[in-house]
């Protein structure tokens, strides 16, 4: 196994925004887009997505009265895009690489591994909110497959077995 | 102006330069066939069934969205194009749930009219079928995914009336058509219009059907089984058996009622002309007295959700009367019961309605009698009513014309016909409140001015007894929507008196009328060919004014007591409330 704890830092241990202190900033943040319309509904959803960490229905119904459309309309462009969650991260998110390279090299083994440790499927989250599960395209690290990141840490030449042993590390965290 | 001059099939045609290559065919008697387009509400190009053939263009081109242009040469019928549309047509129905035989649509289907045309025998595609959504938890709509095609007509229609419910959910494969989140549509702020509906070409959208409901009661010797039918109903029925658009049948549909088994058949003409009666005495007195104007009509349920959801501020303005087939209902249930000696709860009130939203509003809590009983115990459709005309074996064209039962509640005026189109309730109140107002017979009462489908908000201005009064109509939620929001801004005069209805048209284009191919559509405006059934009826009534109904007089002498008295508030009138939008409680995360 090899680990790396992209751009210097490692996220564990990063604190949290409050509701109350989410709620301020996405007003903030759609104080731009006022009566918009559909145009600015993207960046607007990826503001959105930026301060809860995902797209829960209050937070979509806000943008929709703000840009002044249809909250099926915001729902379809958010069910649209990968990119968009309907569901809360956890504190860790275990992003599993299913890009070609991983792929061939077991990732599906690895998720299962994942899957089977924490109890939950890719696209959930723990009951406690600690973990959550997502896999992810190609993110660049091929020779290193097959790749996990855990938030900005990323593993790499990795095997089914050595998955207990890292979420442990995030259990104690 | 100047014409464009193309080729269609080898036909010259000179068409203005902004038609398009299916409308340009279309004028030349030439036929495209179509899907996802539908006049005036839905061009997106997407489905590609009418895909043409225009020489020099690289590839074939979508007809309801290609612009006609000079000298251009269109083939709408080559081996190119032939095969290609079947090929559109074979990977539609390889995702299709094709079980015609027990589906709402069998025969008046676009997908299958296609498929026949086009001799589909075989589909090569296999594969797996995308899973879908049933439901049916709403008191109005049916959402049957595994039927839908994913045109995006509803979508069209639902934004065209201005609210926005459905939208395209997910993506490839796993594209559906749904409100947000998918919730059920019982949960959606949805207002029930059915226009989805009547825009869907299949059978992925149909009303909540309650026929066996009806044939229960029927045939159950102790409930006693009233039939009444909506104004529009008449102006639209007949195209369900044949018949061209905008024949009358009002004789005809009284006695496919009686041959259906029904103890007493009434018209909800009754219960509009009793609706002037108490909206109008609402209304001078809310003038009067200073109450809250603009008083706004409140007999559309489609309209009165939309106010309830997107325009609650407004809950004052509206009139508290309830609906006329809920007043008729009301006073079913009690003065005719007592009347005739039959005991309400063994009464079984049936409304033939052109709605799908007035389901939903039978359902309310509201429309209940002190007994707790329902003023209406089922709600059909003019279409779930053809249905069981057909199942009856009833032929009804060959029927007889016959009359309502004239026995308390039979008698209408032409003022309750009119109900059914956009202008209608508000000309019905003026023949009316002009009449009580200057204390006489006035001999000018057709108000032209107020009807027509020319614009989705209209406006009047009409002196009564020396004040001028102004008055406006909006149909269609969009409509309703501008006029509001004008009267928000502070941009709209000072109105006192307004009628809204939730579809355009008003009720003859009801989301429970029968459905029209979106082909005939491109050739006629359905509004005003079912609107002529009604105005035709109004000029041959022996009584055009609602107050000049001898039944509803009567039932006032013998029973309510005074308009807007206390009885008549406890039957007749009714509350509204608030409703959230996509309650946050609503989707677990
Ligand atoms: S929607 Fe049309 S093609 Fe599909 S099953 Fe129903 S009738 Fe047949
Ligand atoms: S019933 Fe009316 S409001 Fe509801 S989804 Fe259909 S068009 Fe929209
Ligand atoms: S429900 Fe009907 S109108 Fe809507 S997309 Fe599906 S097939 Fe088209
Ligand atoms: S395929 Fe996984 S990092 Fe490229
Ligand atoms: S693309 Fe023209 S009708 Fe669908």
């Amino acid at each position: 196994m090899l680990s790396y704890a992209v751009g210097g830092e490692s996220t564990v241990g990063k604190t949290k925004l409050t509701p109350e202190e989410m709620s301020t900033k996405l007003d903030e943040a759609l104080t731009h887009y006022e009566g918009q319309g559909q145009k600015a509904l993207m960046s607007a959803l990826q503001e959105a997505q930026e301060i809860y960490g995902y797209l829960p229905l209050p937070v979509q119904k806000r943008v929709a009265k703000t840009l002044n459309i249809s909250v099926a309309e915001v729902y379809g462009v958010v069910s649209f895009y990968s990119f968009f969650s309907l569901k809360p991260k956890g504190e860790y998110i275990f992003n599993v690489c299913l890009g070609t390279a991983c792929y061939v090299k077991g990732a599906q083994k690895i998720l299962e591994r994942i899957e089977d440790n924490l109890g939950i499927k890719a696209g959930d989250v723990t009951a406690d909110r600690k973990f959550s599960i997502s896999a992810c395209r190609c993110v660049g690290a091929c020779g290193l497959a097959p790749v996990i990141l855990v938030n900005d840490d990323v593993y790499g030449r990795l095997t089914p077995e050595e998955i207990p042993g890292i979420i442990a590390k995030y259990k104690e965290a | 102006m100047d014409k464009v001059n193309l080729t269609i099939d080898g036909v010259k045609v000179s068409v203005p330069p902004q038609l398009t290559v299916l409308e340009a065919a279309r004028r030349a008697g030439i036929k495209i066939p179509t899907l996802c387009y539908l006049r005036g509400i839905s061009v997106s190009g997407s489905c590609r069934v009418c895909l043409v053939e225009v020489e020099k263009a690289r590839s074939l081109a979508a007809a309801c969205v290609m612009p006609v242009s000079e000298g251009m040469v269109v083939h709408t019928n080559s081996p190119l194009v032939r095969e290609t549309r079947k090929s559109v047509l074979e990977m539609m129905l390889s995702d299709h749930n094709r079980e015609c035989l027990t589906c709402v649509r069998n025969r008046n289907c676009e997908l299958q009219t296609l498929a026949d045309e086009y001799a589909i025998r075989d589909i090569t595609f296999k594969g797996e079928k995308a899973k879908s959504v049933y439901d049916d938890k709403s008191f109005s709509i049916v959402r049957d995914g595994s039927k839908c095609i994913k045109c995006g007509r509803c979508v069209a229609a639902c934004n065209k009336q201005s609210i926005g419910v459905l939208s395209f959910l997910n993506r490839g494969f796993e594209t559906s058509i749904g409100p947000a989140f998918d919730v059920s549509m019982a949960d959606a702020p949805c207002v029930y219009c059915g226009q989805c509906i009547v825009a869907c070409p299949v059978g992925a959208l149909f009303e909540k059907e309650e026929t066996e409901d009806v044939w229960a009661a029927i045939a159950d010797p102790d409930k006693h089984v009233v039939f009444q039918t909506a104004p529009a109903v008449r102006a639209a029925i007949g195209e369900e058996f044949g018949l061209p658009i905008g024949t009358r049948t009002t004789g005809k549909m009284f006695a496919a009622i009686r041959r259906l088994g029904a103890d007493k058949v009434y018209d909800t003409n009754f219960g509009a002309d009793l609706t002037i009666i108490e909206e109008g005495h609402e209304l001078i007195s809310r003038i009067k007295d200073g109450g809250v104007l603009p008083m706004i009509t409140s007999c559309s349920p489609g309209w009165v959700r939309f106010c309830e959801f997107y325009y609650p501020e407004f809950i004052p303005n509206l009139s508290s009367c309830k609906s006329p087939h809920q007043m008729e209902g009301a006073i079913i249930k009690t003065y005719y019961a007592e009347k005739f000696n039959i005991a309400p709860e063994k009464i079984f009130v049936v409304s033939v309605m052109p709605c799908t939203s007035k389901k939903t509003e039978s359902s309310r809590e509201e429309h209940r009698n002190p007994q707790g009983l329902r003023d209406v115990d089922v709600v059909l459709t003019t279409r779930e009513f053809a249905r069981m005309i057909r199942e009856a074996g009833i032929n009804f064209t060959a029927l007889p014309d016959e009359t309502p039962d004239m026995d308390l509640l039979g008698e209408y005026t032409g003022a309750g016909v009119i109900f059914g189109a956009t202008g209608g309730v508000m000309e019905a109140a003026l023949r009316t409140v002009a009449d009580i107002l200057e204390d006489k017979d006035l001999p000018d009462f057709e108000y032209e001015t107020v009807r027509g489908v020319a614009y989705d908000v209209k406006e009047a201005e009409v002196e009564i007894a020396g004040t001028k009064h102004k008055v406006a109509i909006a149909h269609s939620t969009a409509g309703a929507r501008k006029l509001l929001d004008a009267i928000k801004d502070g941009s709209a005069p000072n109105y006192s008196f307004i009628e809204i209805m939730g579809c355009s048209g008003g009720c003859v284009c009801g989301g429970g009328q029968p459905i029209v191919p979106s082909q005939t559509l491109m050739d006629i405006d359905l509004r005003t060919e079912r609107a002529k059934a009604l105005y035709e009826e109004d000029v041959i009534m022996p009584e055009r004014k609602s107050h000049k109904n001898h039944d509803v007089m009567k039932l006032y002498k013998e029973f309510l007591g005074e308009p807007n008295g206390h009885l008549a508030h406890e039957l007749l009138h009714t509350h509204y409330s608030a409703k959230e939008i996509y309650p946050d409680n609503l989707v677990s995360e």
